[in-house]
């Protein structure tokens, strides 16, 4: 399905920052290089609960920047495919985009509503219904103690969607079609699913509330390769059903170039390319873009054990990410580095 | 040819059935396997196809609710040079335990977060399959253990031998567990989805190191996935499973270039590719059978497009096609009806054969 580039952008994320402070020692900093993390030592006091105790602690905080000045845009009906390895913030994008986090800094507007700050109370309902979420674990993300017509249905019921029982019931019949499962499933509780069908539930959920925008989280990787086929085939009929962006993030690139129009290269928190399926994979030019597109498997078996996988590193390369700037390419395809690297690589 | 090399591992008509709660499971319905010492072979299927189960087996580790029937024979060297041929499935687990595993098979499993023991520091773990089959002093297994390290790309090995695993990445982690899996010089190694945890980066590597591995010490190899495109990069040797059999088997190019079941089309139709302009996948419908509910037929039947009505009767035998390349469907029986591979397969194969020339193959 063609995308329409020329309307207003359904979604726009402008400097994207998100940091998170974390006490040393917890494994969430362990694997980042130290020039991502910050350390600053500060006195808190700890309220022990006790009146008149009060102690001061001295503990030093880490800030992980786990997004770094992210901006992209998606059009109505588009699918925007997100890579990038483990740790590169991909997850932390979706999760604040749809407001699990707070935002550090920049701008998100969604609809052309503001959603990076405080919200009022049209703006946030807007946002709860119109944006979605599909999880990557069907298994961990159903609650185990409900049936899944009750895990679809909530969402009508919380935001009063649904004027009458026999309108709402109508309602997920026609959503659990949409979805390849029958009244039947419904009745189910998540344990008695196969994978593939436990991930159409979680997509049923996110679509019962007829969402603009559904941010896809790693929604393939837990399942086998020829269910992810039929997953994906699923995601396609419904966008070009009801005309939903998808937020599609993965780290297989190659299920990305088959669902995606766009594709964004991130990593560690820096969106270092992006531009449309064809040209990010035609025409690479980022050295991690050419280091990613590399890994992927190809079903050859001759060339698969002929093929050498492109090593990256960005210390050895001299690259600094937070001195680029992005430089356009042609089309809409855009590189993130400094004016002699454009050169060097173009 | 295949006849003259040495075959290290050869199962013979393995027969599993897991005895649970909800019934009787046949995981595994005669199943027949062979490696030839220094060659990878891979075993592909879905989920619940049994191929985690069947090396389980092999390695002598299956839940004590199963009951397994058949022959799995081991051709291992002693330290004297003397070549003995065992039953493992003959063995108790006690011997098994103390001549078997770790010291001639030995396994790296999918998910290194909960493979290795995170009360126990990288070095200890490294060390403790050296210590308890060699009875090594400790100060010699600690250095044998760095030395793992550094071979498996570990920098910073003296240090790396004191953290905890949640200290390690999840490549470095999966590096570590191949580096246990190394220490005692097993003859076997069989890595069960090393790299399904991992990003696609860092699969390349951690596919790589196997190779490069598997090369300085002449291991040979057995990877059980689902994904092909691991398949293709590692494997001499293929293995096709569902539901509990080996429905087709063969060289890696006769499988990717010449496949003949059914189930290989749709697996290899449902793989992305990333020649190929099409922008929809083509799935094998359904979902795997239950195992608990045993079918007279072709397990594959009621997925399967191209289905004959004898396959709701009776299961296909092997038929041969090459010297090495087999497959279980009635469409290779000749009384029935010619029937081709999906066009678009067909296209994306020939693209396959031309790319290959391109490489330098004399397909």
């Amino acid at each position: 399905m063609a995308v329409n580039y020329s309307l207003k952008p359904l979604l726009k994320v402008e400097g994207l920052k998100q940091y998170f402070h974390v006490h040393p020692g917890g494994a969430v900093n362990q694997h980042r290089p130290a020039n991502e993390c910050t350390a600053i030592n500060e006195t808190r006091c700890v309220d022990f609960g006790i009146p008149g105790l009060r102690m001061p602690i001295r503990q030093q905080t880490v800030t992980v920047k786990a997004v770094e000045d992210v901006s992209f845009e998606i059009y109505p009906g588009e699918t925007y495919g997100l890579v990038g390895e483990s740790g590169s913030g991909k997850t932390t994008i979706g999760r604040s985009i749809i407001r699990l986090y707070n935002p550090t800094g920049g701008k998100i507007w969604f609809n052309g509503l503001d959603i990076s700050r405080q919200m009022d109370k049209d703006t946030k309902k807007f946002l709860r219904t119109q944006m979605q979420m599909i999880f990557q674990d069907p298994m961990a993300s159903l609650n185990p103690r409900k049936r899944a017509g009750r895990i679809i249905r909530e969402g009508l019921e919380i935001h009063h969607s649904c004027r009458s029982r026999a309108e709402r019931d109508a309602r997920v019949g026609e959503i659990l079609a949409k979805v390849g499962l029958t009244m039947e499933h419904g009745y189910r509780y998540p344990h008695q699913f196969s994978g593939g069908q436990r991930q159409r539930v979680g997509i049923a959920r996110a679509l019962i509330m007829n969402p603009q925008l559904i941010i896809a989280d790693e929604c393939l990787s837990a399942l086998d390769v020829s269910i992810q086929a039929q997953v994906v085939n699923l995601m396609k009929d419904i966008q070009e059903e009801t005309k939903t962006a998808y937020l599609f993030i993965a780290h297989d690139l190659s299920m990305v170039k088959y669902i995606s129009h766009r594709i964004g290269v991130l990593h560690q928190g820096h969106l270092l390319e992006t531009g449309t399926a064809e040209e990010i994979f035609e025409d690479p030019i980022h050295p991690y873009t050419k280091s990613l597109l590399s890994a992927i498997p190809v079903l050859n078996p001759v060339v698969a054990k002929k093929r050498i996988w492109k090593s990256y590193d960005k210390k050895t390369l001299g690259i600094d990410y937070s001195k680029g700037s992005y430089h356009l390419i042609g089309g809409m395809h855009y590189v993130k580095c400094t004016e002699d690297e454009f050169n060097r690589w173009t | 040819m295949a006849e003259e090399k040495e075959k290290i591992l050869q199962i013979r008509d393995l027969d599993i059935t897991i005895h649970t709660a909800a019934g009787s499971v046949h995981a595994i319905q005669g199943v027949d396997m062979d490696l030839i010492r220094g060659e990878t072979a891979a075993i592909v299927g879905e989920s619940g196809s049994g191929k985690s189960i069947t090396m389980k087996a092999v390695m002598g580790i299956l839940a004590g609710n199963a009951s397994v029937k058949g022959s799995i024979e081991f051709c291992c060297y002693h330290e004297d040079g003397r070549r003995e041929k065992v039953d493992i499935l003959k063995q108790d687990k006690k011997w098994i335990r103390k001549h078997m595993n770790g010291k001639q098979i030995a396994m790296v499993f999918q998910d290194p977060m909960t493979s290795l023991d995170p009360t126990m520091s990288i070095g200890k773990q490294v060390m403790e399959g050296m210590i308890w089959h060699f009875k090594m002093p400790k100060k010699e297994a600690w250095n044998r253990g760095v030395r793992l390290l550094e071979e498996v790309g570990i920098d910073d090995a003296q240090k790396r031998m004191k953290q905890y695993p949640h200290q390690l990445s999840g490549g470095q982690k999966q590096r570590v567990a191949i580096a246990i899996a190394l220490a005692c010089n097993p003859e076997l190694l069989i890595c069960d989805e090393p790299t399904t945890a991992l990003d696609v980066t860092i699969q390349a590597r951690i596919l790589e190191l196997v190779q490069r591995i598997q090369k300085e010490r002449g291991l040979s190899v057995i990877y059980i996935t689902h994904d092909l495109g691991v398949v293709a990069k590692v494997a001499d040797y293929v293995n096709v499973m569902y539901a509990g059999k080996i429905v087709e088997k063969g060289r890696a190019d006769e499988i990717f270039f010449d496949p003949r079941h059914p189930y290989t089309w749709g697996l290899l139709s449902a793989t992305p590719d990333m020649n190929g302009m099409d922008r929809r996948l083509d799935p094998i419908p359904g979902s795997p059978p239950d195992l608990l509910h045993e079918c007279a037929g072709d397990a594959f039947s009621p997925r399967n497009p191209y289905a004959l009505v004898i396959d709701d009767k009776m299961a296909p035998p092997m038929f041969q096609i090459t010297d090495t390349h087999f497959a279980a469907t009635w469409l290779l029986d000749p009384r029935a009806p010619k029937v081709e591979m999906p066009k678009e397969l067909k296209a994306r194969l020939n693209r396959m054969r031309k790319e290959a020339r391109e490489y330098g193959s004399k397909l």
